[in-house]
């Protein structure tokens, strides 16, 4: 028995019809076609699947889509939209029931080159710049874990960095390099945007 | 992987919830913040026909208060978040260790969505909230429909292995913390299971002094080590009157333990559970010491 949901998605409106059971992750990643966040474990431990549910980073393996009906999504292909700079609105995607069935549109923000070159959000500019990862499976969770990290704690030590990025579990790097991408991401979002270009 | 197939509705109001919960008691189950519930769920351990999710209820029953009646009291909304209890205010100058447990819990996804009252209610026998509960001297509001209420103090609310006193079409609906005593202080301290977080043994201590520096309330609770959180009545016993000093404090929480069968798991024998729950409580005790001692 499907029921209506009606969620905001990196800012635009979806409207689909659901299974209770559908879990978040698998609505964003196999009904929206928004693949970042990935499904890494069974246990709710890993973390992979973080996205921000109305401005909290949540593990979107642990909420069913129904949960999150009227409410603000963003996943990773969202976050640049929420820098300092936000670019185009995204393209609204109709309604249905699964992405297959109609011709793709693009998930992440295009925008032009501006000074980091790819329009990244700091935080993605800091994972790049920091070479905060490997594989990269883990990193689309730790980049939204580490959004929330940093909205609680904008200027936060490394011990609270560390603690607060316990929910995401990295088997590549030894989490040494995103400590220091979330570092350099902190510094520059507590700076001083600098001048239009 | 993924749940069975199930009912879903998110009522819109307290007692349409309650009568939901009254229709099919056993199968079904109220969906707070859901990281317990659904992780059963997705593992099929768990499988009720139906979940009242009870998020349209937050305006109602997720705030912090000052205790009506009570000076320093708190009242704590069922649906509570721990984020939101790690960083209030009023939780942390009033009752700072349901604070700082709050913040160690899980990790910051799931802070952000599970519930003090959804932890209470699910009862696992090594979470932390229900110690701290336990040595705060908590008391539980369950609501039934139509109005009815009644409180349940800690003690009597934690039964079994994921059994409370919540009877069939009840909810939890507020957690009444006192207001503190002068010269009290409470901590908590845990052997932390290195893969899950959970208490292999955890003891939540609270102490209250009199003017003669001795203890005039002792409050041991342990999780983890028995199939429910429980108060180490011995060794409250052996601390109230005396005065706390550190070979007292040794003496008493040998009796940490005193009556419980310890758990046997991968991750302690049973004896070695025991110890963890005489060291534990120690740690714990002085801490709360320390605290009493330093507060007016």
């Amino acid at each position: 028995m499907k029921l209506p949901i009606r969620v905001t998605v990196n800012g635009a409106p979806q409207a689909h019809e659901v299974e209770p059971r559908l879990l978040l992750v698998h609505y964003l990643r196999d009904v929206l076609g928004l693949t970042g966040a990935h499904v890494g474990c069974d246990t709710s431990q890993c973390g992979a699947c973080t996205v921000l549910v109305d401005g909290q980073a949540v593990k979107s393996c642990t909420v069913l889509a129904v949960q999150t009906d009227g409410a603000e999504v963003t996943t990773i292909e969202g976050l640049a939209a929420l820098g300092p700079t936000p670019p185009a609105p995204l393209p609204v995607r109709e309604g249905g029931e699964d992405r297959h069935s109609q011709s793709p549109a693009p998930p992440f923000p295009t925008r032009e080159r501006g000074p980091g070159g790819l329009g990244l959000h700091p935080l993605q500019q800091a994972f790049w710049d920091q070479h905060g990862l490997q594989c990269g499976y883990c990193t689309p969770g730790m980049i939204m874990a580490a959004y929330d990290l940093l909205r609680q704690h904008p200027r936060p030590s490394e011990a609270e960095i560390r603690h607060g990025l316990e929910g995401v579990l990295c088997r590549c790097t030894g989490y040494q390099h995103i400590v220091a991408a979330v570092q350099q991401a902190a510094e520059q979002l507590a700076a001083p945007a600098p001048p239009a270009s | 992987m993924f749940p069975r197939a199930f009912e879903y509705v998110a009522p819109d109001t307290l007692d349409e919830a309650l009568a939901l919960l009254a229709e099919d008691p056993d199968e079904t189950r109220a969906l707070a913040g859901g990281h317990s519930l659904l992780p059963l769920m997705k593992l099929r351990l768990a499988a009720p026909r139906r979940l009242v999710d009870l998020r349209r209820l937050r305006g109602a029953l997720a705030h912090v208060q000052p205790a009506n009646g009570n000076g320093g009291g708190l009242a704590i909304g069922a649906l509570v978040t721990y984020h939101a209890l790690a960083t209030d205010p009023s939780v942390h100058e009033r009752h700072p260790v349901m604070a700082e447990v709050a913040a160690a819990i899980g990790d910051l996804q799931v802070r952000n969505r599970g519930t003090i009252g959804g932890s209470l209610a699910h009862a696992d026998p090594a979470g932390d909230l229900p110690a701290v509960a336990l040595a705060l001297d908590a008391r539980l509001q369950l609501t039934a429909r139509g109005g009815a209420e009644r409180t349940v103090p800690a003690t009597d609310f934690f039964q079994g292995a994921y059994t409370t006193a919540l009877g069939p079409g009840e909810l939890l609906t507020r957690i009444d913390l006192p207001t503190p005593l002068a010269h009290s202080g409470a901590a908590y301290a845990k052997a932390r299971n290195p893969a899950s977080g959970y208490a292999v043994a955890g003891v939540a201590a609270f102490l209250a002094l009199g003017a003669d520096g001795r203890v005039a309330t002792a409050r041991v609770a342990v999780t983890g080590v028995g199939e429910v959180a429980y108060r180490a009545t011995a060794c409250e016993a052996a601390l109230r009157g005396q005065e706390p000093t550190p070979e007292r404090l040794r003496e008493a929480v040998a009796q940490a333990a005193a009556g419980v069968q310890p758990l046997e798991d991968v991750y302690a024998s049973g004896a070695y559970r025991a110890h963890l729950t005489s060291l534990y409580a120690e740690r714990a005790l002085r801490r709360a010491l320390e605290r009493a001692r330093g507060a007016s």
